[in-house]
């Protein structure tokens, strides 16, 4: 059945369904949740959380509302449970929402998220196919989530490295949202499961347009290339690789590595923004004064042959 | 000739297994059954260097490492 009010479903692979509630209100509608991939429960449900928010964030909306989703094991210890939802809880509260509320269920794997609505106007709402030529491309969070955590559960990192990396998740992107509305983006998405150039496909082949990737300007996370050349590297992100195989150029002349990292699947990843390129300048001094550490990294252009270009 | 068998392993297991029988010599073949591990002990080889070959055995995949 066609609603035409649902301006953003299915079709356009964007991070949230977008449905016109009046002429000048739409409601933003989200849900994820995932098995732990950190060991620390509390960390592990800002982490959730924080992922699950980030895709109001994406479609320029701030969230209101949020209900948890909570699988586990019955021989759980109901502590553990409390924390995760704890970790949870704060980050809805750091985000301005409320909790409504939610549903658990007993599963052999713990699992949690949120299910969250935000609420914007209609003329705010940023879609992930919307870029414009001659857009730069911003990124707002480093990459290497999904290598890091993968050798976190091999006990590969010392202490720092996981609380690095733990606070990188479990980062809102609240200020990089806040930052980016007055400058009016183009398009925006995060990077999470299908990776940098992953998501990137997305807005490229969504707005018929092709980007150029700087790769040298990509920022990644400490420790994360060594351990790619290493070979810790999730499966996820060979998965990335072989579904935009065909619309990915990425130049010899780019260490392995790094772009093995471009595919890497992200949790709670940064937001890419497609900006006019008058007011890229105004965007990055915004991103800093919220205390974003964001990155230009790449532009867009008419299309071409191929989707991605890494150069 | 140094031989480990890292079927039934999940990244980044076979990749440590290997790291860990090359540390006592070479040639080593290492037994794995899927992709995920075939590419990641292959980038950890070439990385240190070493001459990878792959072929496939049934539906497992056996890496010479030299």
């Amino acid at each position: 059945m066609q609603d035409e009010r649902l301006v953003v479903g299915f079709d356009s692979s964007d991070d949230a369904a977008v449905y016109l509630v009046r002429d000048d209100l739409a409601a933003i509608h989200t849900v994820d949740f995932f098995p732990p991939i950190v060991d620390d429960p509390y960390a592990f449900g800002q982490i959730a959380a924080a992922n699950s928010l980030s895709d109001v964030y994406a479609m320029g909306g701030m969230p209101n509302l949020a209900m948890n989703l909570i699988c586990f094991p019955s021989c759980l210890d109901l502590q553990t449970v409390r924390a995760i939802l704890e970790g949870g809880a704060d980050k809805v509260r750091e985000a301005g929402a409320v909790i409504a509320g939610g549903h658990s269920i007993e599963d052999s794997e713990p699992k949690y998220g949120l299910c969250v609505t935000g609420y914007a106007h209609p003329d705010d709402i940023l879609r992930n196919d919307r870029a414009r030529p001659g857009d730069k491309l911003v990124l707002t969070k480093p990459l290497g989530t999904g290598i890091l955590t993968t050798a976190a559960m091999a006990e590969l990192l010392d202490e720092q490295q996981v609380r690095d990396m733990t606070a990188v998740m479990a980062t809102l992107n609240k200020n990089a949202q806040r930052a980016m509305m007055p400058v009016r983006p183009s398009a925006c998405t995060d990077v999470t499961g299908f990776g940098f150039l992953g998501h990137l496909c997305e807005l490229a082949r969504g707005s018929g347009l092709s980007v150029v990737i700087d790769s040298k300007s990509v920022p990644v996370l400490p420790g994360v290339l060594e351990l790619a050349s290493e070979g810790i590297i999730p499966a996820g992100t060979y998965r990335n690789m072989d579904f935009v195989a065909d619309e990915v150029l990425v130049d010899p002349s780019v260490p392995q590595a790094l772009s093995d990292v471009l595919y890497d699947p992200q949790t709670s990843g940064g937001l890419l923004i497609s900006v006019p390129e008058a007011r890229s300048g105004e965007l990055m001094q915004r991103l800093e004064a919220e205390g974003v550490a964001a990155a230009l990294v790449g532009e867009v252009r008419d299309r071409g042959d191929r989707a991605v270009t890494v150069l | 000739m140094n031989k480990i068998d890292a079927r039934g392993y999940s990244c980044p297991e076979p990749v440590l297994m290997t790291k860990q029988a090359l540390a006592k010599g070479r040639p080593l073949t290492v037994l794995v059954d899927n992709r995920t591990a075939v590419q990641n002990i292959t980038r950890f080889a070439q990385n240190q260097k070493l001459v990878v070959k792959c072929k496939e055995v049934g539906p497992d995949f056996e890496l010479t490492i030299e």
